[in-house]
C-alpha cells in the first residue's frame, strides 16, 4: 500500500515536472503542437466579437485572432474562441487558458505593469463620444453647455464627462442611470439632449432608437480608450507575432494590397510589397513563422481596412467611420512600421 | 291544538326538486358569488376590469397583432409606411433560435443534442409519471444509463465515430438544462446526506456537515463560481484543471446541496420523535430506520420546499455567465446585440422570450409538485 502511494506520488511529480518543462516552452510551440490558437474574445459586443446565429464567431477582434491563426497555420479556422467577461479575462490569460486576449481591452499603465501582461499594439482607437438629435442643430460637443447628458452611473464615462465639461468651462447637467440601457431609453424619450458612452458602442446603440437617422454622433472624442490585444509577459517572440500581425495588416492597406489582389501583388516589382509578402527576405522566419505569413493573413482575412469595413465600418450595420483609425496617410493614427 | 292537528296536511311524497334559482347557479351565480358579493367586491371587480382593459389589448397588439413574424434583417422590424407601429420582432427570434438552443455547438453535430433532449425528456417522464410501468427500471435508466449516454452524445467518443465537442462550444438551453439537471440530481442525495450528518451524534461527521453547510450558505453563488473558475487554474497546472463547465457544475451542485440540506433538515425536524423511537424499538438499523420510516415522511412534508429550491436553482443557473459560460440567458443577451437586428423592439422581444422560457419551466415544475403533493396528501389520509 505504501509503495503504491509512493509510486503515485512519484508519477504525479514526474507529470508536474514535465508540465513545468512544457511551460518554459514558447507559446508559439505550444500553439503549433496543439494545432489551434486559443483566443479570448468578448462574445456579446456587436461588430467586435460575437457569434452569428449559426454559432460562428465574427467581428473585428475575432478577425484579428483569425489573422494570427492564418499566419501560423495558413487556416483562419484553426482558432478556438473562449468567451470571457470583463472580470475573468486577465486571469484566463495569466493562467494560460488562452494564448491571446482580443477583447476590446483598454491599454493603461496600471494594467500593463501590474498584471504581468503585455499589450501588443493598438488595433482600435476608441474614446468617449456624444450622440445628439439632429433637431438640436449642434455640430460640436463644445456647444453642449447647459445641455442635459444621459450617462451610465459609476463608469469612467461619467468621470470623463465631468472632466471634459469642467476643463472647457461649460456647465453640465448630467442625468445618471444604473445601466446603459436605461440611459439610452431616457435619452430617446427626451429626458436628455445628449447621450454619451464609448463611441464604438454609440453606433450600435443608435440602431436601437426608433429612428436612427434622426440622431448623429458628434466628432469629438473626449477620452482615450486605446484597445489592444494582450499577451503574457515574458514571451517576446509571441508578443512580436501578435504585434506584427496588426502591423502587416496596416502596411498591406497602405500598399494597396487586399484579399482580392494579393495573388497578383506577388508578382509586383515594388520592393516594399515584395518584402511584405515574403517574396524577398526572410522576415517571417525571423518571427518563427514561414516567410509567406503576411501573404496568408491578407489572403484569408484581408488588410486592416477590409476587416474594419466588413465588421464595423460601412459594410456593416454599425457604419462606424474610420476617424482616428484611418491610416496615418489619411489623417488617422494607424501607422505600421516597415517590414525590412 | 287538536283542531289544528285535524287540519294538518302531511305531505307523503317528496317535493319535486326545483333547480337552484338562476341567479345562484351557472355563470351568473358564479359572478355574483365571486365577483359581486359585496360593495367592496363590486368596486374591486370594476377596478380589475379597468386595469385588464387598459393593459391587455396593447400587449396583445404588440406581441401578436402588430408583431413581425418573418423577415431577413432589421428592416423588417422597423417602422415603415405599411406598418407605422411595428410590434415584437419575432423574426429575429426565429433566425437566432437555433443559437439559443445549441450555442456554438457545431452545425453538423447538433442532432446529438436533439437526441440528448429526447432521451432526457423520456427519462423525466418515466420517473415523473407516477403510474408509469417499471419505474425501478426508469430509475436505473435515469441515474445510470442516461448520464453515460449524455456524456457520450454531448462530449463525443472518437472510438465510435462521434467527434469530441469541447464544452466551450456548448451553449444556450443545452447548458441551462445540463447545469440545472446535474444540480438537481446531485443536490438532493448530497443534501440528504448532509442533513443526516448535521443531525448525527458523531462529532466529526456533525462538525464536517455543519462546517460545509454554513460555509457554502455564507458565500454567494457568484463567489463560489468565481473561486472555481478563476482561482483554481492559478493553483493547479493547466492540464490538471478540470474543464470550465465541470468546474461550474461542481460549484452549482455543492452550492445547491447546502441549501437542500437545510430543507431536508426542516423535514426531519417535523417527524415526531416517537417515529424514531418506534423504528428503533422494532430493531431497525440506522439506515433502514432513515430509509423506511423517517425520510419518506420527512421528504413528503418538505416537498414544497424541495421544489422551491429546485426552482431557485434553475434560475440561478443564469449566474454561470460570469465565468464565461454561455447559458440560455447569455445567448439571448448576445443575440440582442446583433447589429443586423437591433431595433427599438428587439431587446423587449428577446427578454420576453427569455422570461416565457423560464416561466414555462418553473411553472411546470411547480404544477407537477402540486399534483404529487395532492396525491401524497390523499395517500396520507388513508
Amino acid at each position: 500500500m505504501r509503495r503504491l502511494a509512493t509510486a503515485v506520488a512519484l508519477a504525479m511529480a514526474l507529470a508536474l515536472g514535465t508540465q513545468a518543462a512544457a511551460a518554459t516552452d514558447t507559446t508559439l510551440a505550444a500553439v503549433k503542437q496543439r494545432g489551434e490558437l486559443i483566443c479570448g474574445a468578448n462574445g456579446t459586443l456587436a461588430g467586435f466579437g460575437m457569434p452569428d446565429p449559426q454559432g460562428n464567431w465574427t467581428g473585428f477582434d475575432v478577425d484579428f485572432c483569425r489573422a494570427i491563426a492564418a499566419a501560423i497555420f495558413n487556416d483562419p479556422q484553426k482558432v478556438k474562441f473562449v468567451p470571457l467577461t470583463a472580470k475573468d479575462r486577465f486571469t484566463a490569460l495569466q493562467s494560460g487558458e488562452i494564448d491571446v486576449l482580443s477583447r476590446n481591452t483598454t491599454w493603461t499603465l496600471s494594467r500593463d505593469t501590474s498584471l504581468g501582461l503585455d499589450f501588443a499594439a493598438i488595433t482600435y482607437f476608441d474614446g468617449q463620444g456624444f450622440m445628439v438629435r439632429k433637431a438640436l442643430k449642434v455640430s460640436s460637443a463644445l456647444e453642449l453647455s447647459d445641455a442635459s447628458v444621459c450617462v451610465q452611473q459609476g463608469t469612467t464615462s461619467e468621470l470623463n464627462l465631468a472632466d471634459y465639461f469642467r476643463s472647457n468651462r461649460m456647465s453640465l447637467k448630467s442625468v445618471t442611470f444604473a445601466t446603459g440601457e436605461e440611459a439610452l431609453k431616457a435619452y430617446e424619450s427626451g429626458r436628455c439632449d445628449a447621450y454619451t458612452t464609448d463611441s464604438s458602442g454609440l453606433y450600435g446603440e443608435r440602431l436601437e432608437l426608433t429612428d436612427p437617422s434622426q440622431h448623429i454622433v458628434l466628432p469629438e472624442i473626449i477620452s482615450k480608450e486605446p484597445l489592444s490585444p494582450v499577451v503574457r509577459h515574458g514571451d517576446n517572440q509571441w508578443t512580436d507575432i501578435v504585434r506584427w500581425t496588426h502591423f502587416v495588416m496596416i502596411d498591406a492597406e497602405e500598399l494597396g494590397i487586399n484579399k482580392g489582389n494579393v495573388d497578383a501583388k506577388l508578382k509586383s516589382n515594388d520592393p516594399e510589397t515584395r518584402r511584405l509578402l515574403g517574396v524577398e527576405g526572410q522576415y517571417g522566419e525571423a518571427l518563427g513563422l514561414t516567410n509567406d505569413w503576411a501573404y496568408r493573413i491578407i489572403k484569408h482575412v484581408g488588410n486592416y481596412g477590409e476587416s474594419f469595413e466588413r465588421n464595423i465600418g460601412q459594410g456593416s450595420p454599425l457604419k462606424i467611420v474610420r476617424g482616428l483609425n484611418a491610416l496615418w496617410t489619411k489623417g488617422g493614427l494607424q501607422y505600421g512600421p516597415p517590414v525590412r | 291544538m287538536s283542531a289544528i292537528g285535524d287540519q294538518a296536511y302531511l305531505r307523503d311524497v317528496a317535493a319535486e326538486k326545483l333547480p337552484a334559482p338562476a341567479e345562484r347557479t351557472g355563470v351568473i351565480g358564479w359572478l355574483r358569488e365571486n365577483l359581486l358579493s359585496s360593495p367592496t367586491n363590486i368596486v374591486l371587480t370594476l377596478a380589475c376590469i379597468v386595469v385588464i382593459a387598459w393593459v391587455v389589448p396593447p400587449l396583445v397588439r404588440f406581441f401578436l397583432v402588430d408583431a413581425v413574424w418573418s423577415g431577413a434583417d432589421r428592416d423588417a422590424c422597423l417602422a415603415s409606411p405599411l406598418q407605422t407601429q411595428p410590434g415584437a420582432c419575432w423574426a429575429f427570434m426565429r433566425i437566432w433560435f437555433s443559437y439559443f438552443v445549441y450555442g456554438f455547438y457545431p452545425l453538423a453535430e447538433r442532432w446529438r443534442v436533439d437526441v440528448f433532449f429526447v432521451a432526457l425528456a423520456f427519462g423525466i417522464v418515466w420517473l415523473a409519471w407516477l403510474s408509469a410501468p417499471r419505474r425501478d427500471l426508469g430509475g436505473l435508466y435515469f441515474f445510470v444509463v442516461l448520464p453515460i449516454l449524455s456524456f457520450v452524445l454531448l462530449h463525443g467518443a472518437p472510438l465510435i465515430g462521434l467527434p469530441v465537442v469541447p464544452t466551450s462550444l456548448w451553449g444556450g438551453i443545452l447548458v441551462t438544462v445540463v447545469v440545472a439537471t446535474i444540480g438537481m440530481v446531485f443536490s438532493l442525495p448530497l443534501g440528504i446526506l448532509l442533513a443526516l450528518g448535521r443531525n448525527s451524534e458523531m462529532p466529526v461527521t456533525k462538525a464536517a456537515a455543519v462546517g460545509f453547510i454554513e460555509f457554502v450558505r455564507g458565500v454567494p453563488l457568484i463567489t463560489v463560481l468565481f473561486m472555481a473558475s478563476v482561482m483554481l487554474p492559478l493553483f493547479v497546472p493547466e492540464r490538471f484543471a478540470p474543464d470550465k463547465l465541470v468546474r461550474a457544475l461542481i460549484g452549482v451542485a455543492l452550492f445547491a446541496s447546502a441549501y437542500m440540506a437545510e430543507v431536508v433538515r426542516g423535514g426531519l425536524a417535523a417527524v415526531p420523535r416517537g417515529q424514531y423511537e418506534a423504528a428503533r424499538v422494532l430493531g431497525l438499523s440506522y439506515w433502514r430506520m432513515m430509509g423506511l420510516v423517517i425520510l419518506p415522511q420527512a421528504l413528503r412534508v418538505t416537498l414544497p420546499n424541495i421544489v422551491n429550491t429546485f426552482i431557485g436553482l434553475f434560475k440561478d443557473t443564469t449566474l454561470v455567465f460570469v465565468v464565461g459560460i454561455f447559458d440560455f440567458m447569455r445567448t439571448v443577451e448576445a443575440a440582442r446585440a446583433d447589429p443586423k437586428w437591433t431595433t427599438p423592439n428587439t431587446t423587449v422581444t428577446a427578454y420576453v422570450f427569455a422570461a416565457l422560457f423560464y416561466f414555462v419551466c418553473c411553472y411546470g415544475m411547480s404544477r407537477y409538485a402540486r399534483s404529487v403533493e395532492a396525491r401524497l396528501t390523499r395517500a396520507g389520509r388513508r
